[in-house]
């Protein structure tokens, strides 16, 4: 005579499911991607945001996340869908979840999802590298011998043991620019498996060119979408969405 | 003079330290107020990790009255890992707040929060940290004054040296009253510095400084005396207790984190106090008389909670929460008004009898029923009745039968081992009583996947209880006994596989009884092993005995104490305590009646429902106990329409 929640319980289905694209900015960069989670499911509730939930003996909120950004690394392109019972209003979405989020976790963009595989269109990703004291000129120099070869084994530890593979072939295109007190390192990355990280091209510069930085970088993950026409620039992985819902 | 934010030196290095999350604050609800606008600064410290000290509702609370001041700002600090503390020396990082990123060293008063003894080292990291002297000695005008509070606030002898003061009792007024203290003496000039300063907040009673009185001792090491040093300080510092809980429904906009922490919760405090009497029970003793706060506030704080920290579950907080007049009312009306929701609620249900079971069972109404806790404490029925906790073996399997009964399929037992007068055979009468569970539980319910835990901890005799004299159980002897039961409890062929132990071994108590029951000789000891890098002594993986006993063996040298003369021995009526200038109201002289009392097995009844038997703290402190029923009605939550829908205005 077992008292758990009943799982022949009525399960409501989701009528509509929503793309939010939302930043992690400043001292919120060092959130992780389960802090994250955690921070985002409070602000749906306090948000009022009607969630489909899953069915089963604990029920979960459907929210699906794509790609997070590593703990440390601020972004401008996370992405994350979620499924609702009732149907949502975009713009009001966008308004109210930003508002009830701490500030530097940002809302930036909501679509209604119209449009199949979106995380398959997560093609590539945008990074800018900021080196405080590091020179522009050092930053070219190991940049140029970083691109100038085809492959950089480049090792990671991992829950599983050390982990080595190739920092090189999933960099379409990188250039040096200059900041207030830094050089920065703008760089468009390929996602693969395993992913090939900003501290992947930061290690592979090292060890091509005995590149180290004093300060730790600041990182930044400008953009997340597909690859556009050109073979390197980093497109909105919304604009189907939104396309589709103007049609 | 504006205070710069460390966080630009402090980001560089949080990449380098394990969960930095916890150290960047953000959390909502969080308070940032220019610094000069205020004329009167708060640092509030919870001496552990973020994780631990960012849910301390003591914390939440003083945050929120202390900010909605409009000439006071205050922030937090919590204590930093090694990791980082290493990396904060090697830089130069001072102790930050986590809420501006500004230095401690620059507040007005560093307030810490102590729920136990065990955080006295990771303050003195965090006075030094901030380039504040270790001994309130060498501080001067610029230094913030450094004040205790929480319960280990009660004996803060042990950390004299290192306090300017303690603040006795409920904190909500009182740091109200310091903060007037404080902006009046500022706003004249700060006449006389830091020693006129201390004055004024000695004089008007509200805060203990050490400072301010000698002790002088007998040859055999005892306290001959405590006496003020100067005229005009109270020779004995009273507690402060803040009466109507419907007037201070704080905290309102609870902080939630962005970091993990060890209660993803809101807490609402349902009433404080508590006068069951358990002899062993300090919280119980020196936070008398019990104080209800009305159904209609709490079903007022758990909406506006909900509503602004979007948790999950709502934990009703109290000493003895099934004990508020009204908690099946509460408990029914919260039920029916989220049985919609995802929202849980909990209660830390401790007492054993059925009423618990319906309570426990109405408040997991659609949830999962897995496990319940009940806190027998003693193994005998002999030992029961010394520490006064008034449950029969009749009782309990009562209470489990029922529990089983309902659906539940785990109960978890505390108990302790220690108690005074015990013998082996009072702990060794626990695993019967774990037998005698199962057994019941499988009748009951008819499946034999239930199962029972016990727990069991070493007892620790604390400053204001009838227990104050007693002598603590040697740890040698407190993990003999813990052995024997948990033998016991494997060698029962019949259920023992049903039955979990779980104990801790008796040093670490060892080094509590020391802090705990220890006058101003012991803080020699502290700042010892501190200089030795001991930190975080809350944490077994930290927490070092040898480290401790070494440190006292250097401190105590040329005293004519030990270790043992603290903890082992038993005090007699005539001995001056080394907290009895500090007042919780108990009257001295019904403690020692009451420790007589337990060693003839008399038990005493609650006063809420029986005659005052002169614990003395009313009439001392001019209390009364409030409790209602107030008969009120919690009405349905109206709908309120969901600001996101398509079509629904705004």
């Amino acid at each position: 005579m077992a008292r758990d929640r009943d799982p022949g319980r009525e399960i409501v289905p989701a009528v509509q499911k929503l793309r939010i694209q939302h930043a992690k900015r400043d001292r919120l960069r060092f959130t992780s991607h389960r802090d994250f989670q955690r921070a985002f499911e409070r602000a749906l509730k306090r948000a009022g945001v009607p969630m489909a939930y899953s069915a089963g003996f604990s029920p979960h909120p459907k929210i699906s996340y794509a790609n997070a950004a590593p703990t440390g690394v601020a972004s401008e392109a996370e992405y994350v869908e979620i499924g609702v019972v009732q149907i949502v209003d975009p713009e009001k979405l966008l308004a109210v979840l930003d508002e009830v989020l701490p500030p530097g976790l940002d809302i930036l963009a909501v679509v209604e999802a119209r449009t199949p595989d979106f995380v398959a269109r997560l093609e590539a990703s945008h990074w800018s590298i900021e080196l405080p004291g590091t020179s522009q000129e050092t930053l070219q120099g190991a940049l140029d011998a970083f691109m100038s070869e085809s492959e950089v084994l480049v090792d990671r530890l991992t829950k599983s043991g050390i982990r080595t593979f190739d920092a090189r072939t999933a960099v379409i295109r990188a250039n040096v620019e200059m900041g207030a007190d830094c050089a920065i390192l703008q760089v468009v990355v390929r996602h693969g498996v395993p992913a090939v990280r900003p501290d992947d091209v930061l290690a592979a510069l090292k060890k091509v060119a005995d590149f180290a930085q004093e300060i730790p970088p600041r990182v930044t993950r400008l953009a997340q979408g597909p690859l556009l026409e050109d073979g390197w620039s980093v497109g909105d992985p919304f604009t189907l969405d939104r396309e589709a819902t103007q049609a | 003079m504006t205070v710069q934010s460390v966080f630009p030196a402090l980001e560089q290095l949080l990449p380098r330290v394990q969960k930095p999350v916890q150290y960047v604050g953000g959390e909502l609800n969080a308070v940032v107020k220019p610094w000069d606008d205020t004329i009167v600064r708060w640092c509030l410290m919870y001496p552990d990790a973020y994780e631990v000290g960012i849910p301390n509702q003591g914390v939440q609370i003083l945050y929120e009255v202390l900010n909605e001041r409009a000439d006071t700002l205050c922030e937090r600090t919590y204590a930093v890992w090694p990791d980082l503390e290493k990396l904060m020396r090697e830089n130069g990082v001072p102790q930050f707040t986590v809420d501006a990123h500004r230095p401690v060293g620059a507040f007005d008063a560093l307030g810490v929060s102590f729920s136990t003894e065990l955080g006295y080292t990771n303050m003195l990291t965090a006075i030094d940290l901030a380039g504040v002297p270790l001994h309130a000695v060498d501080r001067d005008e610029t230094h913030p004054l450094v004040i205790a509070g929480g319960h280990a606030a009660f004996n803060p002898e042990a950390i004299s040296m290192f306090i300017d003061g303690a603040v006795l009792g409920d904190g909500e007024q009182a740091v109200l009253a310091i903060t007037d203290i404080i902006a009046e003496f500022k706003s004249e000039g700060s006449p006389g510095g830091r020693d006129e300063l201390l004055m004024r907040l000695a004089k008007s009673g509200v805060m203990y400084v050490p400072a301010f009185y000698d002790v002088e001792y007998l040859e055999d090491g005892r306290i001959r005396r405590v006496s003020p040093n100067r005229p005009g300080v109270p020779w004995r510092v009273a507690k402060h207790t803040v009466m109507d809980l419907d007037e201070w429904p704080y905290p309102k906009a609870p902080l939630v984190p962005i970091a993990e922490s060890v209660h993803e919760r809101m807490s609402v405090e349902i009433f404080r106090g508590c006068t069951r009497g358990c002899r062993f029970c300090q919280a119980g003793m020196i936070t008398r008389p019990v104080r209800e706060r009305s159904m209609t506030t709490i079903a007022d704080m758990v909406a506006n909670g909900l509503e602004k920290t979007g948790y999950e579950e709502i934990g009703l907080l109290s000493l003895s929460s099934a004990d508020h007049s009204e908690i099946a009312e509460i408990a029914k009306g919260l039920a029916d008004r989220y049985e919609d929701t995802q929202t849980s609620l909990s209660l830390p249900s401790t007492r054993v009898d059925a009423f618990n079971i319906d309570l426990a069972n109405e408040l997991s109404r659609n949830g999962r029923r897995s496990g319940l806790t009940f806190a027998p404490e003693g193994g005998s029925e002999r030992i029961r009745k010394v520490i006064n906790k008034m449950v029969t073996e009749e009782d309990l399997i009562r209470t489990v039968t029922a529990a089983y009964a309902s659906g539940w399929r785990q109960v978890k037992l505390y108990f302790m081992c220690g108690l005074p007068t015990e013998e082996d055979e009072d702990v060794l009468q626990i695993a019967r009583l774990a037998h005698e569970v199962i057994k019941a539980g499988r009748e009951a319910s008819g499946r034999k996947d239930i199962r029972c835990t016990v727990s069991i901890g070493g007892f620790v005799p604390k400053p204001h209880t009838p227990f104050q004299w007693a002598a603590q159980l040697d740890h040698e002897t407190t993990d003999s006994r813990l052995y024997k039961l948990r033998d016991a409890i494997r060698q029962d062929r019949e259920f023992g596989k049903s039955i979990g132990v779980r104990y801790h071994d008796g040093k670490p108590g060892v080094v509590e009884g020391l802090l705990s029951r220890g006058d101003r000789r012991v803080g020699k000891v502290i700042e010892q092993v501190w200089r030795d890098g001991q930190r975080f002594d809350g944490w077994s993986e930290h927490f070092s005995y040898d480290k401790w006993m070494a440190a006292a063996e250097i401190a105590f040298a040329d005293e004519a104490v030990d270790v043992n003369w603290y903890t082992i021995r038993e005090r007699d009526l005539s001995e001056v305590l080394a907290w009895d200038h500090l007042d919780s109201g108990l009257d001295k002289e019904w403690l020692w009646d009451d420790w007589q009392d337990a060693l003839s097995e008399v038990e005493v009844d609650d006063c809420r429902w029986t005659p005052c038997f002169d614990c003395g703290v009313c009439d001392h402190m001019g209390t009364e106990i409030q409790v209602g029923p107030t008969n009120a009605v919690m009405l349905p939550m109206p709908v309120i329409p969901s600001r996101v829908v398509a079509n629904s205005g705004t």
